[in-house]
């Protein structure tokens, strides 16, 4: 165990003194190898500097190039290609992959349940987040109702789901029941239900657990643009006499509707990876599959990478429309900067 | 550019119109606020609260019920004909409900089912084989009779013991010595810390030059870093574990190891690093850069004397937001360290515990709560640089 925390450290050390060694190594290089001696002529000495400064910036940016390219942009199109080959990447296979997976009534389920994910969550965080934002703004202890709503966020999704797995709890009829909503039920009267095993009530289940989680961030998010609605315009609403709901959904809400927009496509991404609260609270059973766990099981399980690249393609398809929307909107703003 | 400079609170509450009497909305707004409070922290409250309890009293009452006063009702036989014992002119057979000392109090008594609670604690009950049983509250029981005992099968009493309520770190010590949650969450260290600090040496280069040097591509390289954010981490895993599995093939070593899972989180983060810091990076002032070049310091210099200090904030917002993802991940950390007992992280021991003690409460709370203690204390005394990182990450 000690080896083992003093291997930690000993990478630590080494990743730091082999990235000073890099930076500060090619730099006094490339300063040594283009330098220019008080002996040069005019024209070299500017074409040695330009040499210079053209080489610089790819010393900085290498490195990390190098990561992004290798672990992400060729895996992209590595999968994309894989798509379309069968288990083992050997034989090219065209389009079967994809007949199957609309053919293969397990994707179906996980693709349905996906959209209602996909649907679901966004909605409720936001609207969750935008109320708590509203309220917490105008209370003296709102900041600390935000911290506590925030809290979920520090927690990892396997976390979260064995606190909700026991909130879901079930023991059987006539027993006293550990879990809060089994107790409420019997509470209410009704018999306890063993909510996990229910199909679609159950995804929805597993969909609070999220919605716990994103909650806290879109509550931040909001809170920051309603801060940013200019005073002015609100004490001119309140002049001309609108209420607060008034105030709150024909200005407070045009005005931050870029924000709102930014909240949900962050949470739709967060919602398509999502993997380790299905895998760990049902594992796909009991019809609550989605394609990130259908993904790994295909990959891992099966060892099938045709298939598991397929999966993947299509979770990638459904991100391509918000990727490009940001880069276009970035590339907006680099214009203006 | 984002600004990073959050208002606080208190100006823009002071800034709202004065507070009059009686407002409705407003005590309504403070119900509405600690509602959604309650309803978020209950769970996790839960959770705590359960993790502490003795482990017989969690499994039978609710956690919300933890301080209160519990009651169970059980049974047991008294002791063989044979263990009588003659007291002056009365027989007697004496014992234990519980076999030996215990927390737990007896209530009442009877002698069948139905009336479990007619009896108080020590005082005398009939008994059908004739004489009368005392039981008392720690559970000695002592039945006399004028005369010899003789059944062959040992009659039963039926009694309601109480427990207080009893908080514990039992179940603590239990997880960390038997279920391997201890060597998980070196494991989880070992993985988050270089996770964490290799990223941030690569982009703030990377940012740095983004941000302050002219070069060709570089804004294909801003677009292609803000597509490479949104890019679903399922697109390189196929890809990549074949990678692996080559290069670890002519090594011939395992595919499976932490320096897999270093590189593989530092190259999944970098995307937002490279962002977040290049866009703190490109606000700060332009005549200080000018006015160092025209002093003929280098970049490099610019760098690392300047760029780097100023922009701590930001890279202390990364460092947060890169910690609490690796160390709550499981997916990378499945696929590129394995399940294998003694490297398992402390997500994949939590997921295999719920498998394996699906219902052991106290066990699954309390590990469940190790793995969340460390994000707990960086979340809380960090927070201000996470929100920032925050804001500066999505709203544009």
């Amino acid at each position: 165990m000690v080896q083992q925390i003093l291997g930690a450290i000993l990478a630590v050390a080494v990743a730091l003194a082999a990235a000073v060694a890099y930076f500060w190594g090619t730099n006094w290089i490339l300063d040594k190898a283009l330098a220019t001696p008080p002996t040069m002529s005019g024209a070299k000495i500017t074409q040695r500097d330009s040499r210079r400064s053209a080489i610089r910036p790819w010393l900085f940016v290498g490195p990390s190039l190098v990561f992004l390219v290798v672990y992400l942009v060729y895996p992209v199109f590595e999968t994309l290609r894989l798509s379309f080959y069968d288990k083992f990447g050997i034989n090219f296979v065209g389009f079967s992959n994809y007949v199957w997976a609309f053919q293969d009534g397990v994707f179906l389920q996980s693709a349905f349940n996906n959209l209602g994910w996909l649907f679901i969550v966004p909605v409720l965080s936001t609207s969750f987040g935008l109320i708590i934002a509203t309220l917490a703004d105008r209370l003296w202890w709102g900041n600390i109702a935000k911290s506590l709503i925030f809290m979920p966020m520090a927690i990892s999704f396997v976390g979260a789901s064995v606190i909700w797995k026991f909130i879901y709890a079930y023991k059987g009829p006539g027993v006293e029941q550990i879990g809060v909503l089994n107790a409420i039920v019997t509470g209410l009267g009704f018999d306890p239900q063993p909510w996990i095993t229910i199909p679609f009530l159950n995804s929805f289940l597993l969909m609070i657990i999220l919605v716990w989680i994103q909650t806290g961030f879109a509550m931040i998010i909001l809170s920051a643009a309603l801060r940013g609605v200019p005073e002015e315009t609100l004490e001119a609403a309140r002049i001309d006499g609108a209420n607060g709901f008034r105030i709150f959904f024909d200005i407070m809400i045009p005005q931050i509707w870029g924000t709102i927009v930014v909240v949900w496509t962050t949470t739709t991404i967060t919602v398509l990876k999502v993997f380790d609260i299905v895998y760990a609270m049902t594992n796909g059973e009991f019809q609550t599959q989605v394609l990130a766990n259908l993904m790994y099981r295909w990959m891992f399980i099966s060892g099938d990478y045709g298939r598991g690249s397929t999966i993947a393609v299509i979770i990638m398809l459904v991100v391509v429309p918000i990727m490009v929307w940001n880069i276009r909107r970035a590339n907006a703003e680099e214009g203006t900067r | 550019m984002t600004s990073l400079a959050i208002p606080s609170t208190a100006t823009a509450a002071a800034k709202r119109k004065p507070r009059r009497k009686l407002d409705i909305g407003r005590i309504g707004a403070h119900l509405g606020l600690l509602f959604f409070v309650i309803v978020w922290t209950f769970p996790t409250v839960g959770l705590l609260v359960s993790s502490v309890r003795d482990k017989d009293q969690l499994a039978l009452t609710g956690w919300w019920t933890a301080l209160a006063h519990s009651t169970l009702m059980s049974a047991a036989r008294v002791g063989p004909a044979t263990g009588q014992v003659q007291e002056g002119d009365v027989w007697v057979i004496k014992g234990n409900v519980f076999g030996g000392p215990t927390g737990q109090t007896v209530e009442a008594f009877g002698i069948t089912n139905a009336d479990i609670s007619k009896t108080p604690a020590g005082t005398a009950a009939p008994m059908r084989d004739g004489g009368e049983i005392v039981l008392e509250p720690n559970g000695d029981y002592r039945w006399t009779s004028p005369t010899q005992f003789t059944y062959s099968g040992s009659p039963r009493v039926y009694f309601v013991t109480g427990s207080a309520p009893r908080f514990t770190l039992e179940n603590y010590q239990r997880v960390l010595s038997s279920t391997g949650v201890g060597q998980s969450f070196i494991n989880s260290l070992t993985v988050a810390i270089p996770a964490t600090i290799i990223p941030i040496l690569l982009a703030a280069f990377a940012a740095y030059a983004l941000a302050w040097m002219r070069f060709p591509f570089r804004g294909l390289i801003v677009a292609l870093v803000v597509g490479l954010l949104v890019v679903p981490l399922q697109m390189s895993l196929i890809p990549l574990l074949r990678l692996y599995n080559i290069i670890a093939g002519a090594l011939g070593t395992e595919s499976k190891n932490y320096l897999g899972v270093w590189l593989a989180h530092t190259a999944f983060g970098l995307p937002l690093a490279i962002y977040l810091l290049r866009n703190y990076m490109a606000g700060l002032p332009r005549e200080i850069m000018e006015s160092a070049r025209m002093d003929g310091a280098s970049h490099f210099k610019i760098f690392t004397s300047m760029v780097l200090p100023l922009s701590f904030p930001a890279l202390a917002s990364f460092a947060i937001f890169q910690f609490l993802w690796v160390w709550n991940d499981l997916l990378v950390a499945l696929v590129f360290l394995g399940a294998q007992d003694d490297r398992m992280v402390l997500t994949a021991r939590l997921v295999n515990l719920l498998g394996q003690y699906g219902n052991n409460w106290e066990l699954l709370t309390s590990a469940a709560f190790i793995t969340m203690i460390v994000p707990l204390i960086v979340f809380f005394s960090l927070q201000r640089y996470f929100v920032r990182g925050l804001l500066a990450g999505s709203v544009k």
